[in-house]
């Protein structure tokens, strides 16, 4: 196992070297200007003098590496220092990646922004999970009954309302009709007492509920359909020739062995998850990593573009790893070797 | 001998099977009316329904539904059922293509990758690859990056249409590619296919004749899957701002033009959002019919 994810590891690496370099030259192919949102009364000396000091007079290759470079030595020995209050390797003249619109590092921006996502995001997903699991099992134990047909159909609305009408629709009857909630996710909110921790969780309802519809739909038709393949077992039988409760046969013998597939969907689900938020966030106004995202592709702000798409690339290929990592540990007849 | 008897007699075809499969299927056949229905409507619709889409009334602006304008009007009074019916013609159009697109090359990809044993290791890492590249933000950068030149060589609203259903089709088509090789990989191992060798077949007409009639009926399950999502990705498209021109109306982008008015006119919202999850709705219900009803395992039960 541990061969098997040292391996994979390696394997990664010239993926996302491969990937980076994909976005870079897509970014770098484009015909947009950085300099082009900038005042016309600058004169075209002092425009050729700004592009110069973005870095844009070197030649490609050279830029791609300096990009590497400051991403994947610069910017971790950053973190370091600021974890230990060190300074290795004459941090002063240390070079980071720099956005072109605000001119601060794009690391710094980034973890600005992504408690945010990570609150909206990661709370849809555990609300939408512990929806799922249990709809999933009623619906294969009382399967073709009314709570299944229900079930399918609500799952298959999940699939075909995209979140920009269904994030539309309830703030439309939520926020503006019923007067509920607020239409917008205010990030500037403190907790420090009961009264904001109320308003953070009414601010919250809305985007949780939207995304947290489409995991629910996924993973709810996943889950049933492992619980379907498991209940035909004969295992199941033995279990229940021995005189088990149903109870322990359903949760402990059934469940236990349904959740396998449905772990690995979960983890393979993760960065699809962030890419939906990109589009709730913009309707929930949460300046999250994919409002940032969004404001860099608008800008033409091309270091940041190409870190946060990176970022993104890295997450969809640490979950797949993960994912089968995980079905290796939890599935004893899963053997990699 | 009458003629019912006669053609009761007939012995049924593979696809009179899948059909009697897919009728029985009331989802599958529901959704398969309303999706004729909206296409017969988006073609047809226009032509009947004279009041140009983007002829602007100011005089009629922000109106609710009445007999005139059955879906109101917008802030500039140009009516919003003629909108509607406009913007389906684009979404449904970019969603065909896109999915054509996009099947062309899984089905290449998956076919010469399953065929052909030297090509099957690099053209999967390749779609191994595709599929590790984070859509979505690649999809913006993309339409975001090459608007501007493909506007200028194609006029306006072209550009934007090739950019758009190009940039959806490469990159969509990964996982029809693995599921179609999967396929292929395992009719190779069949005895037909070692006869029709033997008797000395040409691999182009033996994919040809031999290996894509059988994988057809998964091909076809992921054209319908792949209409739905090249729909909801244009929408995304559009509804970020990134897609056609604000006044080319697409479904995307007719939402996402009223929710600037969702707290004054929120029932402006629901028309185009009814129309893209309807139609996808309707969409995801055929191909769930038509995976059944292709499955010879679940057939005939």
């Amino acid at each position: 196992m541990l061969n098997y994810t040292i391996r994979r590891l390696l394997f990664a690496i010239p993926v996302l070297l491969f990937i980076s370099f994909i976005i870079f030259l897509i970014l770098d192919l484009a015909p947009s200007d950085p300099t082009g949102n900038l005042p016309l009364t600058i004169p075209p000396e002092v425009r050729e003098k700004i592009r110069q000091s973005l870095g844009l007079g070197e030649p490609m290759y050279w830029r791609y590496l300096m990009w590497c470079k400051q991403f994947f030595i610069n910017e971790p020995l950053n973190i370091w220092d600021q974890w230990m209050g060190t300074c290795s390797f004459n941090c002063e003249d240390r070079l980071r990646v720099i956005s072109y619109v605000t001119r601060s590092p794009v690391v710094d921006l980034i973890v600005e922004r992504l408690p945010q996502t990570l609150w909206v995001v990661g709370m849809s997903y555990v609300v939408g999970i512990l929806i799922a699991i249990p709809v999933g099992v009623i619906s294969a134990y009382r399967q073709y009954s009314i709570f299944d047909q229900a079930g399918t159909f609500v799952s298959m609305v999940g699939y075909s309302v995209p979140p920009f009408f269904s994030g539309v629709l309830v703030i439309v009857i939520f926020s503006v009709q019923l007067g509920w909630f607020p239409s917008i996710y205010d990030t500037t909110l403190k907790v420090t007492d009961w009264a904001s921790f109320k308003m953070q969780l009414r601010q919250m309802v809305l985007p949780v509920m939207v995304l947290a519809l489409q995991t629910t739909a996924q993973i709810s038709r996943f889950m049933r359909a492992s619980m379907l393949d498991n209940l035909n077992m004969d295992y199941v039988r033995t279990a229940r020739a021995k005189g088990m409760k149903e109870r322990t046969v359903l949760l402990v013998h059934v469940l236990r062995n349904s959740l396998i597939p449905v772990v690995t969907v979960i983890a393979l689900a993760v960065p699809s998850i962030f890419g939906g938020a990109i589009i709730t966030e913009q309707v929930f106004k949460v300046n999250g990593i994919g409002q940032l995202l969004i404001i860099g592709i608008q800008g033409g702000d091309a270091p940041l573009v190409q870190t946060l798409t990176f970022i993104f690339a890295v997450l969809i290929v640490l979950f797949n790893l993960i994912a089968d990592i995980l079905y290796g540990i939890l599935d004893p007849r899963i053997r990699y070797d | 001998m009458t003629d019912a008897a006669k053609a009761a007699e007939k012995p049924r075809s593979q696809w009179a099977d899948v059909w009697a499969q897919f009728r029985s299927h009331r989802g599958a056949m529901i959704g398969m009316g309303f999706f004729v229905f909206i296409c017969l409507l988006v073609i047809f619709g226009p032509m009947l329904w004279d009041i140009a889409p983007n002829k602007i009334d100011i005089r009629a602006k922000n109106q609710g539904p009445s007999l005139a304008h059955p879906f109101g009007t917008d802030q500039l009074g140009r009516d919003t059922f003629a909108q509607v019916l406009a913007g389906g013609r684009v979404s449904l159009l970019v969603g065909v293509t896109a999915m054509a697109i996009s099947l062309f090359l899984g089905t290449l990809v998956g076919v010469l990758a399953g065929y052909f044993k030297r090509l099957d290791s690099p053209l999967m890492r390749l779609t191994d690859l595709f599929l590790a590249l984070p859509i979505l933000p690649l999809l913006l950068v993309i339409i975001m990056l090459f608007r501007d030149p493909l506007r200028a060589a194609f006029g306006p609203e072209k550009g934007i249409f090739i950019l758009v259903v190009f940039v959806i089709g490469i990159t969509s088509w990964m996982h029809t590619a693995r599921i179609v090789r999967g396929d292929v990989l395992s009719l190779k191992e069949q005895e037909f296919v070692l006869a029709a060798r033997s008797i000395g077949t040409p691999p182009h007409r033996m994919i040809l004749r031999h290996i894509l009639p059988n994988v057809l009926s998964p091909i076809m399950v992921s054209a319908t899957l792949g209409i739905a999502t090249a729909i909801i990705t244009e929408s995304a498209i559009s509804f970020l701002g990134l897609g056609f021109p604000s006044d080319f109306p697409t479904w995307g982008r007719l939402l996402s033009d009223s929710t600037n008015f969702m707290s004054l006119h929120p029932e402006r919202v629901i028309w185009p959002g009814l129309a893209i999850s309807l139609t996808v709705l309707a969409v995801n219900y055929i191909g769930d019919g038509l995976r059944d009803a292709l499955d010879p395992r679940i057939r005939g039960r």
